[in-house]
């Protein structure tokens, strides 16, 4: 159905149709524009240029201005003096002009060259000013009668400086420097296989979690209500109260979780689980390393999600009319072949885009893990980096680069695990 | 079935509901009291195996039998634990003992009744056993869940009203201490005195309410029209709405901070007032637009040819009857404004204008005591949970819809 096919069979009431859903249609969009679409296209505008968090202040000149030996008489010479100062590291500021308005009477003695004054207002030419540039322009002034009536200092007036100063987020020089040093960054491949593993399991455990809570709901009970509820609570938290718990939980000191272990003798001695990289477990005379805060940082994920992935599946199995249960019931079937051959392919779809989502969206995760571990302890993923090379370093460039990559995968994945979808 | 296929399988349940009672109620009983105790395991097992077998053998249903049941209980285990349930003596704590001994028998008996029962008129065969087997998963299943869910916000509850000395003293010990009185909310009044939560909770109040009020006043057209007009781009549109919500927030978040510092919004609570709608006008409008397709178009003619003008068919006719679903919306809003952190964390930076999760977050990275932490969690939680439960009844649709970005 392409849009030509009714727009020859529009009459003139759903032409006015057309303009009404356009007219209400323009702001909705516009703010999106504005605030989805048009970051993200300027995020791979900025993974081009080699910027940092100290370009985003536009550089501006900084004037100071002295006015020394006072006149007491007339005829007394004073020296006036202005100071100008490019502060920005990076920034040439081009064409600069300056104007200050000169008290009455005082007459200037020698006029600067790339000065002119007129009606008391003093207008000079400054040129271009490089990256931590400093300009002076000096003058002496003679007094004259005017200037005792008024009385005014030349720093009553404060000075007007303006200058072309370039932005550097939108000049045209673009390069692929970020995108090298993200390449050649030597823990490109480590951050790139924990952000899978992280993403990946934690939607495994979210969903086997959620499918768990989902059966114990499917029966019914007094207080079922409240129990769903109460199971959603994971989920409707803020993200910032719940890993400042689970921080306080798991610390090794003072913490509950480390506290119980002991006492119940499953832990020898407190494990910091957030702080401790890589742990050597002994299983049968092997010997293996186990990622503690890694698994620590996914079970944690599984916890916040899995509420999302049952009110699905609940939502699902309850559209489902209750006789086939029953059928298959009276058929004989056990509770396991009832899983097996009604929930389990009833509940596949939506499985498959929970799992689609999930893995998406904790992909794009940025809070969780920043919030829990701050990226050390071999939890440092994508949008970490983002993070870090971005403000921690200041490179908004290498952040944005990085920003571009996590899109990039996520669409690559989107359309790999859409293709290798089961038909439905 | 034969009797020894009865007792082996009462064994094997009784067994677990032993364990698990003790494992789960110590854990709390040590959280309560704040000192070790020891786990009897093998008593509470032989207990529950000894009533087990009653239940099975003696297979009578009345209150009195199940009564006399619950007090054998609670006497088996006195006796097979030596007179002290949990390794205390029987003097210290005899209050909480004997509760949590009383609750233990409960469950121990409760738990063993529900998973046995029709155990005399089943034969042994795998309907049969798959039957009990899940029962007792289910048993495992919500003890597991309850306490998962429930744990870390039970600690974030009792540590928010102890004192530093205390919590140092002994971590373990979340008992609350009813003599302490009004001194037990003296973290509260703190975070509210000292650390400014006020300002928090009225800013985080403002930006969650006004992006309520923007997005709506931006999405209810836009659904009116995708849900209304036929329009050339129409399908596009539907298909970038979902699309757009699938676009990561970390991706946006270079471009907004630097397109926000040129423009003097960063460090503005406007500044969060424009994004948070933003990013869920998307769903927004493929929420309403959904519920709007279900109002008969009829009414909406009704209108129209008694003289209402368009806009007055959509505040007289179409919104009033789609409150339903503006209300899911507005909570999915208001749970995505109230918990954001990232945007709150990259564009405030002055006190005075802290969201909650901002405010916190400043909490957390100075040397705090974790009393006031926990405090501060709980205020910022409470809102959220009591919004939730007090409108979950009407729309779950709001969760399922939106619920996805997170």
């Amino acid at each position: 159905m392409g849009s030509s096919s009714y727009k020859k069979r529009m009459g003139p009431i759903e032409k006015q149709g057309v303009v009404q859903a356009y007219t209400m249609l323009v702001p909705t969009v516009a703010i999106v524009m504005a605030i989805v679409l048009f970051p993200l296209i300027a995020n791979f505008w900025i993974s081009f240029k080699d910027v940092t968090v100290s370009d985003l202040r536009i550089a501006e000149i900084k004037v100071t201005e002295k006015f020394q030996k006072k006149p007491k008489t007339k005829g007394d010479i004073s020296k006036v003096e202005y100071r100008f100062n490019n502060f920005s590291k990076s920034s040439n500021i081009k064409n600069v002009n300056f104007k200050d308005i000169l008290p009455k009477g005082l007459v200037i003695k020698e006029l600067p060259n790339n000065c002119s004054i007129s009606d008391n207002i003093i207008n000079c030419q400054l040129g271009d000013f490089k990256p931590k540039e400093k300009k002076k322009i000096k003058f002496e002034t003679i007094a004259e009668n005017d200037y005792f009536i008024s009385q005014e200092n030349p720093k009553d007036t404060s000075p007007i400086v303006k200058g072309k100063s370039e932005n550097r987020l939108l000049n045209l020089e673009l390069k692929l420097k970020n995108f090298e040093e993200i390449f050649t960054s030597p823990n490109f491949w480590k951050t790139i296989r924990i952000s899978f593993a992280y993403s990946l399991f934690s939607a495994i455990g979210s969903l086997t979690l959620g499918i768990l809570a989902a059966q114990l709901l499917m029966t019914t009970f007094i207080g079922r209500g409240i129990i769903r509820g109460i199971f959603l609570f994971p989920y409707i938290a803020p993200i910032i109260a719940v890993t400042i718990t689970w921080k306080i939980l798991t610390d090794p000191f003072f913490g509950t979780i480390n506290g119980i272990l002991t006492q119940l003798q499953i832990l020898n001695e407190p494990i910091s689980f957030l702080q401790v990289r890589d742990m050597t477990i002994n299983f049968l005379g092997f010997e293996f390393s186990f990622p503690v805060a890694l698994s620590f940082v996914i079970l944690f994920e599984s916890w916040r999600y899995f509420p999302l992935a049952m009110i699905f599946i609940l939502a699902r199995l309850q559209s489902v009319p209750k006789e086939l249960f029953e059928a298959a019931e009276i058929d004989g079937a056990t509770p396991l072949q009832k899983f097996r051959s009604i929930t389990w392919p009833l509940i596949l779809g939506v499985l498959f885009v929970l799992f689609l989502l999930r893995f998406i969206w904790t992909f794009n995760k940025f809070d969780d893990i920043f919030l829990l571990t701050g990226g050390a302890a071999g939890t440092k993923t994508l949008t970490v980096d983002v993070y870090e090379t971005g403000f921690n370093i200041g490179n908004l460039g290498t952040g944005a680069a990085n920003a571009v990559l996590v899109f990039l995968i996520l669409v690559f994945a989107a359309i790999f695990i859409i293709r290798f979808s089961p038909k439905e | 079935m034969n009797n020894s296929q009865k007792i082996l399988i009462s064994l094997i349940i009784s067994s677990f509901w032993g364990l698990i009672s003790n494992i789960v109620l110590g854990v709390f009983f040590i959280l309560l009291i704040g000192s070790t105790i020891q786990f009897n395991y093998f008593s509470y097992i032989i207990s529950s195996s000894i009533i087990t077998l009653l239940i099975v053998f003696y297979d009578r249903k009345s209150l009195q039998i199940y009564i006399s049941l619950f007090i054998l209980t609670f006497i088996l285990i006195l006796i097979f634990t030596g007179l002290s349930p949990y390794g205390l003596n029987i003097n210290e704590n005899s209050f909480l003992q004997i509760l949590f001994l009383l609750i233990q028998s409960f469950i121990i008996l409760i738990g063993n009744i529900i998973c046995l029962s029709g155990i005399n008129k089943m034969s042994f065969n795998r309907l049969f056993l798959e039957i009990l087997f899940l029962r007792v998963l289910k048993g495992f299943g919500f003890t597991f869940f309850l306490t998962i869910v429930l744990f870390p916000f039970y600690v974030m509850i009792l540590m928010s009203l102890k004192t530093h000395q205390l919590l140092i003293l002994n971590p373990l010990d979340l008992s609350i201490d009813i003599t302490r009185g009004l001194n037990m909310f003296r973290s509260y009044i703190e975070l509210f005195t000292d650390w400014g939560f006020g300002y928090y909770l009225l800013n985080s109040l403002i930006v969650s309410l006004s992006s309520i009020f923007i997005a709506l006043i931006f999405a209810i057209p836009g659904a009116y029209a995708v849900a209304r007009f036929n329009f050339p781009g129409k399908l596009l549109m539907i298909n970038s709405i979902l699309l757009i919500y699938l676009i990561p927030m970390i991706t946006l978040l270079i471009p907004l901070y630097s397109f926000f510092t040129f423009i003097n919004l960063r460090d503005s609570l406007f500044g969060l007032i424009i994004v948070y709608p933003a990013v869920t006008i998307p769903v927004a409008i493929y929420m309403l637009q959904g519920y709007f397709q279900t109002i008969p178009q009829e009414l909406e003619e009704a209108g129209l040819v008694d003289g209402l003008s368009r806009t007055g068919v959509i505040l007289k006719i179409t919104l009033p009857l789609s409150l339903p679903a503006i209300a899911s919306v507005s909570l999915f809003i208001f749970m995505v404004a109230w918990n954001e952190y990232l945007f709150a964390y990259m564009f405030l930076d002055t006190p005075a204008i802290f969201t909650l999760p901002r405010g916190l977050e400043q909490l957390d990275g100075t040397e705090v005591p974790r009393q006031h932490l926990m405090a501060g969690s709980v205020i910022a939680t409470v809102p959220v949970i009591a919004v939730f439960l007090w409108a979950e009844r009407y729309l779950t649709g709001g969760l399922t819809a939106g619920g996805i970005k997170g």
